[in-house]
């Protein structure tokens, strides 16, 4: 009982650490401008990690989210600008492509989950193609540039990047809603413990009266959705997107899955740790770009020891039990 | 010592076993022999003292029922498993290919003083199969995606001379696989992928794998469980032509048709003890089954009353048509029944029921008729099955039962969860009704926060059936729902179906202990190649009886 779980409360742990690191670091560290600017970034990876918690801790994985948030920025932002010669209210285009990115997502999402239980093939491979073919598909869409955002228009649209409420970005707390969300469906609600079923053992699940392929291609929707609720507050950071657009985001998600204590193998999630997976990673960056002591190039490698510090702990305290 | 309940034959075989088991060493000619086999699992002991002896060139069964400990024993022999007591003598020595029979063997000499017993430890997979003594698994054990060659000298890979000695020599492996397989007359090619082999051929190449170890022990258990009756004649032809090379076979099956046509020696254990060792001369079929059922039955069952006269039909099934199997079936129970379905290991017993839940597509084209209450329902998936108040507990409990690692409440509530929860889990409700199940159904543990895999088996399954008896379903069906578990445990199980067909529930026991079928059901169906051969009740609910019509001897009058 004394013993730390490093299960539970290391990546906790971790954040404390890497946060005081900070501090001793560089005195803008605390600054407000500086800590809401973490927020903020750590929002996109996080958003979309909250959704991979799901389809991992159900034993699936999904590789195209990356190349899924780059379609949908492109998709959007066609729409938004072809939408401008229609209809005069700026807002009202706006909202129509909210609602167009989450039916994209939704639907990218739901083809993700079909091919892996109705088509049996492995997710890793189902994702594999999709990732290539909407990471392609927004280069075309883009003629190998860059889609920009009508400029009138990104100024309204900016507003839900850059505004703020109590002194936070919008941003954090979509996030913030987010993670509840998700919090309280895998942990409080009938699905979320299917989720753990499927995850655990798919025979017990199916011998158990659970729908395994409705349950798994629900984590690949629900994915799909929270990649779209990224790309929403993203576009009007930048206001373009590109074939360079969510670059790696598909591994870093997963990474902050895997630091947050989620077990790659499924049966075992955890939406907090996820969040603080994901501010480490945002963490990580941010220290590098204000300390001189250690190269900002250097940031995937530290990211990387960090991945396979955390699984190490977490494998160590798991043997320890037993 | 060993009880035999009935039969002049079986009385007269004993006396040849008495007789034998007197014998303090083994016969000179034995390749492989055990004294007073002793095997336990954890505290429970499967095999209670057994005694066996192979002789070179002779086909040697062992018989006994599902559970009987004969797959344990095989086990042992081959070294998968270390015995706890008892001796085990090997013969390295025996010449088998030539004809000289000069050699003496280096453990077993002529003087039974100076045999020596190889210590348990000494006895491993590897150091059997070193001195020719080879299982071949009802599994086979194939790479499927590596040649029949390369399947054969896997782990002996055969490389070329001098700098030729980095790489393969596959063609001296070819070769000599199709020398192999020309001995066993198998034209199969040596190149060929294993993947693309039906499975006879794949057994074909187990057996030519234990030709490349010089076996001269081969134990085969259930070899024909997956071959069709074209396949098996050649199968024996096979093991005629190996028993004339010298080889001693351990036959495993329970097929008696089979044991009569091959077999020089049966060895019948039962419940772990010996019964004894016959020759197969002196055995017909009905002397076999007898003495692989004969015990007496305990009280460790309920009194569990006749359903009513007037009590209504349960369930009622027209029609059902499993996939692969040639007929459709029907049957039909009454509330307060307990309806027990017998056969052998494969008989079909367990896809029937999952065919019937929809845990299992039934044939292709098939239509079936399912009554619950005299109602039709369709029960397309286990969802519909749970609707329909039909719930069917697995025989793989930690396969397909519970999730092993997580805890006992979530376990517990899986299959009934949406009784605790409109979109958020009452895990107050929950909790509660998990205490009410751990205390009605006796659910020991150390602490409430163990997981389910550390639970004893017979927990595991107490836990299993206070899972699938939340949605109170009214019928019930177990499969294999004592199996692995100590006698208490048993007892407890048996009581609870008992009080679920009291409470007017009908049951449905799917079992292959004989004694629990007897003891608990109020008819017994009998299962043979996929369809129910026979329906047994009252009195002739009898082991010899089920068995008859388990083995295919007996079938009902059409």
């Amino acid at each position: 009982m004394t013993k730390i779980d490093f299960k539970t409360a290391g990546p906790f742990i971790a954040l404390v650490a890497l946060f005081i690191l900070g501090i001793f670091v560089n005195d803008a560290f605390l600054s407000a401008g500086n800590v809401s600017n973490i927020l903020a970034r750590s929002s996109f990876i996080g958003i979309v990690a909250i959704g991979a918690t799901f389809v991992i801790t159900t034993g699936g994985i999904d590789l195209s989210v990356g190349s899924m948030a780059a379609f949908i920025s492109g998709c959007m932002i066609l729409l938004m600008n072809a939408l401008m010669a229609t209809i005069d209210s700026l807002v009202t285009i706006i909202f129509l492509a909210i609602v167009a990115s989450a039916a994209i997502g939704g639907l990218a999402g739901m083809i993700n989950g079909l091919l892996t239980t109705k088509a049996k093939i492995e997710a890793f491979i189902v994702t594999l193609g999709t990732m290539g073919i909407y990471r392609s598909l927004v280069t075309y869409m883009a003629d190998g540039g860059t889609l920009s955002l009508n400029f009138t228009l990104g100024d309204v649209y900016s507003e839900v990047y850059y505004g703020t409420l109590f002194g936070l970005p919008y941003p954090v707390w979509v996030f913030l809603a987010v993670a509840v969300i998700g919090y309280v469906l895998l942990n409080m609600t009938v699905f979320g413990r299917h989720c753990f079923a499927v995850g655990s053992n798919e025979s017990v699940a199916h011998y158990s009266a659970i729908n395994v392929d409705r349950v798994k291609t629900a984590t690949y929707i629900l994915q799909g959705l929270c990649v779209s609720i990224a790309t929403i507050i993203y576009v009007p950071r930048l206001g373009s997107a590109s074939g360079q657009t969510g670059i790696l985001w598909e591994l870093e998600a997963i990474a902050a899955v895997i630091i947050g204590g989620t077990m790659l193998k499924g049966g075992y999630g955890r939406i907090g740790g996820t969040v603080v997976g994901a501010l480490i990673l945002t963490l990580i960056g941010n220290i590098l770009n204000l300390t001189d002591a250690v190269s900002n190039y250097l940031n995937g490698a530290v990211q990387g020891v960090i991945v396979i510090v955390a699984v190490y702990l977490q494998r160590g305290a798991w043997r320890a039990k037993d | 010592m060993v009880q035999v309940a009935n039969g002049d034959a079986a009385n007269k075989a004993m006396a040849i076993t008495s007789q034998e088991s007197q014998v303090e060493a083994p016969p000179h000619d034995s390749l492989l022999a055990v004294k007073n086999l002793k095997k336990s699992y954890g505290e429970i002991e499967v095999l209670h003292g057994i005694d066996f002896d192979l002789r070179r060139g002779e086909i040697h069964a062992i018989l006994g029922e599902n559970g009987a400990g004969k797959s344990t024993l095989v086990k042992c022999l081959s070294g998968f498993e270390a015995r706890n007591d008892g001796h085990l003598y090997v013969n390295t020595k025996q010449e088998f290919s030539g004809s000289d029979n000069s050699v003496v063997p280096s453990i077993m000499t002529d003087n039974a003083d100076t045999a020596q017993s190889i210590a348990a430890r000494d006895w491993t997979h590897a150091s059997a199969e070193a001195a020719g003594v080879v299982l071949i698994h009802q599994e086979f054990n194939l790479a499927e995606q590596l040649s029949v060659a390369e399947n054969i000298f896997l782990g002996s890979e055969l490389c070329g001379k001098g700098l030729a000695s980095l790489f393969l020599d596959k063609k001296k492996m070819n070769d000599l696989s199709r020398d192999y397989l020309a001995t066993l007359h198998c034209t199969i090619d040596p190149t060929t992928l294993v993947s693309s082999l039906s499975v006879a051929d794949k057994q074909m190449v187990e057996i030519a794998k234990t030709l490349a170890k010089d076996a001269r022990v081969l134990i085969l258990d259930e070899p024909t469980a997956v071959l069709t009756q074209k396949e098996s004649t050649a199968l024996f032809e096979l093991i005629d032509r190996l028993r004339g090379r010298g080889v001693g076979i351990i036959y495993i099956s329970h097929k008696l048709e089979e044991i009569e046509r091959i077999a020089d020696r049966i060895t019948v254990i039962r419940d772990g003890d010996l019964v004894g060792c016959y020759p197969a001369a002196t055995l017909s079929k009905d002397d076999m089954a007898r003495l692989m059922v004969g015990r007496e039955l305990s009280s460790l069952y309920p009194k569990v009353p006749a359903p009513d006269e007037l009590a209504s039909v349960a369930l009622s099934i027209h029609g059902l048509h499993v996939a692969g199997v040639s007929a459709p079936e029907n049957f039909e129970l009454r509330r307060g029944e307990i309806l027990a379905f017998s056969g052998l290991v494969g008989s079909g017993r367990t896809a029937l029921f999952e065919t019937l839940v929809g845990l299992r597509p039934a044939q292709l084209g098939s239509e079936s008729k399912i009554f619950v209450h005299g109602e039709e329902v369709r029960l397309n998936s286990f969802t519909d099955a749970r609707a329909h108040g039909v719930a069917y507990l697995t025989k793989d409990r930690k396969g397909s039962g519970l999730l092993l690692n997580k805890g006992l409440r979530e376990n517990f509530s899986l299959y009934a969860l949406a009784h605790f929860a409109g979109i958020i889990i009452d895990t107050r409700a929950e909790q509660s009704a998990f205490e009410k199940a751990v205390d009605r159904f006796d659910i020991r543990m150390r602490d409430t926060g163990v997981v389910a895999g550390n639970l004893s088996g017979g927990n595991q399954q107490k836990l299993l059936l206070a899972k699938m008896l939340e949605t109170t379903p009214d019928i019930v069906i177990v499969d294999e729902p004592t199996r692995g578990i100590d006698i208490g445990t048993k007892s407890q199980i048996y009581h609870f179906l008992a009080e679920l067909a009291a409470a007017g529930k009908a049951v449905i026991i799917i079992s292959s202990d004989m004694s629990e079928v007897i003891g608990m059901a109020h008819r017994v169906a009998v299962m043979h190649q996929g369809n129910i051969v026979g329906v047994l009740s009252g009195n002739e609910i009898t082991e010899h009886e089920i068995m008859r019509y388990a083995t295919g001897l007996k079938a009902a009058a059409a």
